[in-house]
C-alpha cells in the first residue's frame, strides 16, 4: 500500500469537500443580497446558512492540518511562499465569520447593513483568492532549484485571475441554488432566476478556463496520457447541465445537489491534472513538490490514515444528519427562538 | 527589526488574542450544558431562561475564538515554514487530529444548538451543548499535546533531515502535554466561573431577577472553587514538571542563579536588569525551593549560572509572570471559596461590596492565564522545540521583515476592532438580563 498516494487522494478529498460545502456559504455571503429585498428576506437568506457554515469551514481547517501532517513541505511552501495571498484569505475568512455572527446581534438597520456589506466583500474576496491560489497551483508555481522565485504580483497573472473568476461564478451559481432550495417565497424565486441567468456566463468562463488550461499549464498532460481521466471533466459538464435542467423544471433541491456534484468533479479534475505534484513547478518538473518528495514518513501516514478512515466517515454521517435536521427552511418563529439571528 | 523578532511578536499577539476567547468557551460550555440539563430533566422554565442567557454569551464569545483560531493554524506555515518542514511529520499529526475529531464536532453541533430549539427534544438539545462542551475541551487536549511536544519532544527520531514520528503512544501519553492540558482547561473553567459570578453580581447589585442570578452565581462559585483547587494541584505538578524537564525555564521562573542542594525559597526577589543575578534577595525559607521543585527537601536545583547564556530564557518577564500567576491562583481559591460560602448561606445580597468585588474580579483570571502562557512560551526560549530546534532556526526564509511588519500591523488593527466590538456585544447582552 502506497500511503503517499492514498494521502494525495485524501488531500484532494478534503479540499474538494471544502469547496463543495463552503462554496455555497461564500456564494450566499457575496451574492445572497441580490435575492433579498426586505430585512425579513435578508434575514432568511443569512439564516439559511446559519446552522452550516461553521461546520463547513472546518473542512478547510482539516485540509490545512492534513497538509501539515501528511505533506509538511507543501504546507510550509504554500503558506510562506504565498504569504500576502494567504494573509488576505485569512482576513477575508475572519471578516466573513464575524460578519455572519454579528449581523443579527443588534437591531439596527445601519449595523445590519454594515455587516451584510462586510460579509459580501469578504466572501467575494475569499472565493476569488482561493481561485487565484489554485489557479497558480494548476499553472505551476515559480519553484526553482533554490526554492520559490516568484513574487506576489506574479500571482496575479491572467490565468490565475481567470480561475479566480471561475471560482466566483461557480460559488455564485451554487449559492443561488442553495437559496432557491432553502428559502421560501420571493427570495427563492429570485434566487432561481439568478442561478438560471448565471449559467451561461459560468459556461463561458469554464470554456475559457479549459481552453487556457490546455496548452498553458501542466494540467492537461495527465488527461492526454490517461483518457479515462476525462470522465472527471465530463462528469462536471454533465452535472452542470443537470443543474440547469433540474432548475428549469422547478426542482431547486436536486439542482443544488447537481451543482454540488459539479464542484466535486471540477475540483477532482484539477487534482487529477496536477498529480503526482501537490505544488507543480513551472520552471521544471523536477523542482515540483510531489507526493514522492514531500510526504511524511510511512509511520505518520499510516497513523493519519487510521484517523481519517475512522473519523471522517463519522463527520460525514453527523454532518449529513444536521443537513437532514434542517432540511425544512427555518421558520420566522424558530429564528426568533434562536434569539440571535 | 528582523523577521524572527517580528514573527515571534506576531505569534504572541495573535495567540494571546485568541486566548482571550478560548478559555471562557472551555468552561462556559460545561456550565450552560449543566443548566440546560436541569431544564431538560425538570422542565423548570427558570433553567430555560438561565440556559438561554449564558448560551448567548457563550456564542458571542465563541465566534471570535473560532475565527482567530484560523490564524494560529495558518501561521505555522506562513511564518515558521522551516519549523513546519522540520517537525511536521510529528507535530502536524495532533493538529490534524484535533480538526478531525474535535473541531468538526464542536463547529457542527454549535449550529444544531443555536437553531435546533424547535427541532430536537429537550434532552437531545441539551445533548448538543454537552457535545460542544466536550469537543471544545477535546480540542484543547490535542492542541496541548502538540504544545507539550514542543516543550518535551518525545516519540521521534532524526531521520531524512527532519524529526520523524516513531512512537505515537509516547506523543499521546506525554505527561508534559497532559499536565498542560489540565492546567489550561482548569484555568479556563476558573475564568468561566468568575465570569458567571461577576455578571450575576452586577445583576444582584441591581436586584434584577434575584432568584435566577443567585442560582447562576452559585453554580459559578462551586465550579470556580473546584476548578481553582484543581488548578493549584495541577499548577504544582507543572512546576515540578518544568524543574525536571526544563531546568532553564524553572530557574528563570524562580530567578535562581546558583545551583545548590537543599535550596531555600526566597520570598522577596528581583532579578537585576542586566540579567546576571538578583538585585534583591531577602527572606529565605530553608529547603522550600527543593521541596517545591522536586518534592524533596535536599534535592539539587539548577541555577542559571550553570546554563550557558545563549540557552537561557529572558529571566525578568518569566519570573514576574510566574510570581503574579501564582499569587492570582491563591486569590482565586480565596474568592471562590468565599463566594461559595456566601451563596450557601444565602447571604450574597447582604454583601454588596463583595458582589462589587466579584464584578471587578472578572478580568483577573484572564490576566493570570495570559501570564501563564508567558511563563510557558517565553520560558521555553531560545528553543522552539526544547533542546531540539532553536526558535531562530524555525522562521520562514522567503518572507521579508516588511511583509511581517505589514501583517503584524494588519492583525493589530483588525483584532483591536474585532475585540472592541465583541466585548461591547458581550457587555450589551450581559446587561440585558434574562428573558422571563
Amino acid at each position: 500500500m502506497d500511503y503517499a498516494k492514498l494521502w494525495f487522494f485524501f488531500w484532494a478529498v478534503l479540499w474538494t469537500g471544502y469547496f463543495a460545502l463552503d462554496g455555497f456559504d461564500l456564494g450566499v455571503g457575496f451574492s445572497g443580497w441580490l435575492a433579498a429585498e426586505s430585512e425579513d428576506e435578508r434575514r432568511s437568506v443569512f439564516s439559511s446558512i446559519g446552522p452550516f457554515w461553521d461546520g463547513n469551514e472546518v473542512w478547510l481547517v482539516t485540509a490545512g492540518g492534513a497538509t501539515f501532517a501528511a505533506f509538511p513541505p507543501v504546507y510550509a511552501g504554500l503558506f510562506s511562499w504565498l504569504y500576502p495571498a494567504l494573509l488576505l484569505i485569512l482576513f477575508a475568512l475572519i471578516a466573513r465569520g464575524v460578519a455572519l455572527e454579528f449581523r443579527g446581534k443588534v437591531q439596527s438597520a445601519a449595523w445590519k447593513t454594515f455587516w451584510e456589506r462586510t460579509a459580501a466583500v469578504s466572501s467575494f474576496a475569499a472565493a476569488l483568492l482561493f481561485g487565484v491560489a489554485f489557479g497558480n497551483i494548476f499553472r505551476g508555481l515559480e519553484i526553482g532549484p533554490a526554492g520559490y522565485a516568484g513574487t506576489f504580483f506574479g500571482l496575479l497573472n491572467p490565468y490565475a485571475l481567470l480561475t479566480g473568476l471561475l471560482f466566483c461564478a461557480l460559488f455564485f451559481f451554487h449559492g443561488q441554488l442553495w437559496l432557491a432550495y432553502k428559502t421560501q417565497g420571493a427570495p427563492a424565486v429570485r434566487a432561481a432566476g439568478l442561478a438560471a441567468k448565471a449559467w451561461y456566463p459560468l459556461l463561458l468562463i469554464f470554456i475559457a478556463f479549459a481552453w487556457a488550461s490546455y496548452p498553458g499549464t501542466g494540467l492537461s498532460a495527465n488527461f492526454v496520457a490517461r483518457k479515462t481521466l476525462l470522465l472527471l471533466p465530463a462528469a462536471f459538464a454533465a452535472s452542470a447541465l443537470a443543474a440547469k435542467l433540474l432548475l428549469a423544471r422547478g426542482k431547486p433541491g436536486p439542482a443544488f445537489m447537481a451543482s454540488f456534484a459539479g464542484i466535486v468533479f471540477f475540483s477532482l479534475t484539477g487534482f487529477a491534472g496536477i498529480y503526482p505534484a501537490l505544488l507543480p513547478s513551472r520552471i521544471a518538473p523536477e523542482f515540483a513538490l510531489t507526493l514522492y518528495n514531500s510526504a511524511s514518513s510511512p509511520y505518520t501516514l499510516k497513523l493519519m490514515t487510521a484517523v481519517v478512515l475512522v473519523f471522517l466517515p463519522a463527520v460525514i454521517i453527523y454532518q449529513a444528519w444536521v443537513y437532514r435536521l434542517f432540511r425544512a427552511p427555518l421558520q420566522p418563529e424558530e429564528l426568533k427562538n434562536s434569539g440571535l439571528y | 527589526m528582523d523577521t524572527i523578532f517580528l514573527s515571534r511578536l506576531q505569534f504572541a499577539v495573535t495567540a494571546m488574542f485568541h486566548f482571550l476567547f478560548v478559555p471562557l468557551t472551555l468552561g462556559l460550555g460545561w456550565l450552560t450544558a449543566w443548566f440546560e440539563t436541569r431544564y431538560a430533566l425538570s422542565g423548570d422554565a427558570k433553567y430555560l431562561s438561565i440556559t438561554r442567557f449564558w448560551g448567548k454569551l457563550f456564542l458571542i464569545n465563541f465566534a471570535l475564538g473560532v475565527v482567530t483560531g484560523l490564524t494560529m493554524e495558518f501561521q505555522f506555515g506562513m511564518n515558521w515554514a522551516e519549523y513546519a518542514k522540520y517537525v511536521g511529520d510529528i507535530f502536524g499529526a495532533p493538529l490534524a487530529i484535533e480538526a478531525t475529531v474535535a473541531f468538526f464536532l464542536e463547529s457542527t453541533f454549535i449550529g444544531v444548538w443555536v437553531f435546533g430549539w424547535g427541532r430536537l427534544s429537550r434532552k437531545a438539545h441539551a445533548g448538543a451543548m454537552w457535545i460542544v462542551a466536550f469537543a471544545t475541551n477535546m480540542s484543547a487536549l490535542w492542541i496541548l499535546l502538540a504544545n507539550g511536544w514542543m516543550q518535551r519532544p518525545v516519540g521521534y527520531v532524526l531521520r531524512n533531515g527532519r524529526a520523524e514520528m516513531v512512537d505515537f503512544k509516547a506523543l499521546l501519553l506525554n505527561p508534559y502535554g497532559w499536565i498542560e492540558f489540565f492546567h489550561t482547561v482548569a484555568a479556563g473553567w476558573v475564568i468561566a466561573g468568575f465570569f458567571v459570578m461577576g455578571v450575576s453580581a452586577w445583576h444582584l447589585l441591581r436586584r434584577n431577577q434575584e432568584d435566577l442570578f443567585k442560582r447562576s452565581f452559585g453554580a459559578g462559585a462551586v465550579f470556580a472553587l473546584a476548578s481553582s483547587l484543581l488548578l493549584a494541584v495541577v499548577g504544582d505538578m507543572s512546576a515540578v514538571n518544568a524543574a525536571k524537564n526544563q531546568p532553564a525555564k524553572f530557574a528563570a521562573m524562580e530567578s535562581v542563579w546558583e545551583t545548590r542542594a537543599s535550596a531555600p525559597y526566597t520570598l522577596l526577589v528581583f532579578p537585576s536588569l542586566k540579567g546576571d543575578g538578583n538585585a534583591v534577595e531577602a527572606w529565605k525559607v530553608p529547603y522550600a525551593l527543593s521541596l517545591m521543585a522536586f518534592h524533596s527537601p535536599t534535592a539539587e536545583v539548577k541555577g542559571l549560572n550553570d546554563i550557558a547564556p545563549q540557552d537561557r530564557p529572558p529571566v525578568l518577564p518569566v519570573f514576574l509572570s510566574f510570581r503574579a500567576m501564582v499569587a492570582f491562583g491563591g486569590l482565586f481559591i480565596l474568592l471562590s471559596g468565599l463566594s461559595a460560602w456566601l451563596w450557601h448561606k444565602d447571604a450574597l445580597l447582604d454583601h454588596p461590596r463583595f458582589l462589587k468585588l466579584m464584578l471587578y474580579a472578572i478580568p483577573l483570571p484572564y490576566i493570570a492565564i495570559q501570564l501563564g502562557w508567558i511563563v510557558t512560551e517565553l520560558g521555553r526560549q531560545p528553543w522552539v522545540v526544547y533542546g531540539l530546534m532553536r526558535t531562530a532556526e524555525g522562521v520562514s526564509r522567503t518572507i521579508t521583515p516588511a511583509q511581517v511588519l505589514l501583517s503584524l500591523g494588519g492583525f493589530s488593527l483588525f483584532y483591536t476592532a474585532l475585540g472592541i466590538v465583541d466585548f461591547w456585544l458581550l457587555a450589551k447582552y450581559a446587561r440585558k438580563g434574562m428573558e422571563a
